[in-house]
């Protein structure tokens, strides 16, 4: 990832920074310029998540994508936030057996990789399993 | 002085490592480090988590429990030995997490262990003054031992935030008063490019630790004219159990003062984090009206002492958001094979 694309999504990247329509008040994220059911009629203006959600469907990854070979095995998962949107993250700071279907997670802060050993880091969310 | 602290948040990584599983790597024996150091296992960051992240969770925390608009944030200091970036701040990180930019002041402090605590005063000093609203002080750390030396067994990670304010119905604790005592004391360092720390062993206690802490505490009950009879609960820098007890003692604080605060049994040392957690947990479970002295300690070397007495503020507002205890019991116990994966030890 180049560093400016980095920079320009922070606000998705850091905060769950979406849209929201004010014509038919779907929540959009990532952040869309036009509402794709109002089109034209479509209001969209930023909108925040609520950081939490679950856990629609997870693979365990034994592969590591580049720079994820210390995490290997991890859970990558399609997440359902309570506000809407579904998103692809990975399950931090578990075993791969700890994670169930509808499972309750929080999206937190992690670091995602970097550029180079001395490149730009990357952050960004990745969901926490909530158990009681 | 009319400031105080309008929210707190902590954050203590997931992952222990038990001194057992040290030692047996060293071929040490684990009772009698335990004995030595009154610690029994520290936590571990996982292999997504720096200073930035540990900070990010803590400010969330501090930000949630204060119950403000983040954009009210003047100015944020982040005390850290392990900032990820030699050059970049980490502050502009968590102001940016938090949503506090752009118009607010940030840098990075160093100061060995003490710089949350260093933060925390500049806040009051911007907030007694008038050009802030509101400042956040952190201290976090992903702190390393090299591996084999006695650092191991302690150097944790974790992280403390406190927002300061003017006194008024939002602070939950008045801060009356602070005295700091530094001198030129080399004692720990860790030179640029450097991977571990280095330290005087020995010397790191009564020329060092001690005078600092045990001048810093007396200059500020000087100060106040207080005695330790006047507070509810101590809490001394931690680099291990047994510092802050034995400080306690020459001072004239008893166990009970010092326990609700003592955190580095469980968690290890955290550095920056070590004092403001240990004043986190205290502030989880004080009463209005107590009073609370908290004395940070950086190499280096110098001592920040706190005197903070908790008001009514708290009952409402410190069940908003988790509490030290919760972050220290969720835990999962790691063997040393999978530290050194997490901890970068391994050459490949
Ligand atoms: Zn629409």
């Amino acid at each position: 990832m180049a560093v400016p694309r980095f920079w320009r999504e922070i606000p998705n990247r850091y905060n769950l920074v979406g849209a929201r329509c004010g014509n038919c008040n779907k929540i959009l994220f990532p952040p869309r310029s036009i509402c794709p059911s109002c089109r034209r009629m479509g209001k969209l203006e930023p909108y925040r998540l609520k950081r939490q959600g679950k856990v629609l469907s997870y693979t365990v990854a034994h592969v590591a994508a580049e720079g994820f070979e210390d995490q290997v095995p991890y859970v990558l998962a399609i997440i359902e936030l309570e506000d809407g949107p579904r998103l692809t993250a990975q399950i931090t700071d578990c075993n791969p057996d700890e994670v169930k279907i509808g499972d309750e997670v929080e999206m937190v802060f992690r670091r995602m990789g970097e550029e180079s050993q001395d490149g730009v880091i990357y952050y960004g969310f990745k969901g926490r399993l909530i158990k009681p | 002085m009319d400031v105080g602290i309008v929210g707190y948040g902590v954050y203590i990584p997931r992952y222990r490592i038990r001194v057992e599983e040290i030692a047996k790597v060293w071929g040490e024996n684990p009772e009698s480090v335990k004995r030595g150091l009154l610690v029994e296992e520290k936590s571990v960051p996982g292999p997504d988590e720096d200073t930035a992240t540990i900070a990010v969770e803590a400010a969330r925390n501090a930000v949630k429990q204060a119950g403000i608009d983040p954009q009210d944030i003047g100015a944020i200091y982040i005390g850290s030995e392990s900032h990820p970036y030699a050059v970049k701040p980490t502050a502009t990180i968590v102001a940016e997490a938090i949503e506090a930019t752009p118009d607010l002041t940030a840098a990075d402090y160093e100061f060995a262990c003490k710089a949350g605590t260093a933060g925390i005063q500049t806040c009051m000093g911007l907030v007694e003054a008038g050009m802030i609203k509101y400042g956040m002080a952190i201290g976090s750390d992903t702190a390393q031992g090299a591996p084999g030396d006695a650092l191991e067994y302690t150097a944790a990670a974790g992280g403390g935030a406190f927002i300061v304010g003017k006194n008024g119905s939002e602070t939950l604790a008045a801060i009356e008063g602070t005295y700091s005592y530094t001198t030129d004391t080399p004692d720990f360092w860790r030179r640029d490019m450097r991977p571990y720390p280095r330290h005087g062993g020995r010397f790191t206690g009564k020329p060092a630790y001690y005078k600092h802490v045990l001048s810093a505490a007396n200059g500020l009950l000087r100060q106040l004219q207080l005695t330790p009879q006047d507070f509810a609960y101590a809490i001394f820098h931690q680099p291990n159990g047994k510092f802050p007890m034995h400080a306690a003692k020459e001072l004239g604080f008893s166990r009970e003062q010092v326990a609700p605060g003592l955190l580095t049994p469980m968690i290890g040392n955290t550095y920056s984090g070590s004092t403001m957690i240990g004043l986190a947990a205290v502030l989880d479970q004080a009463r209005p009206g107590e009073r609370i002295l908290a004395v940070s300690y950086g190499s280096g070397a110098g001592s920040d002492a706190f005197s903070i007495v908790v008001r009514d503020g708290i009952e409402n507002k410190r069940d908003a958001a988790p509490k030290v205890l919760d972050y220290a019991n969720r835990k999962v116990y790691i063997e040393y094979a999978t530290y050194a994966k997490f901890r970068k030890l391994l050459v490949k």
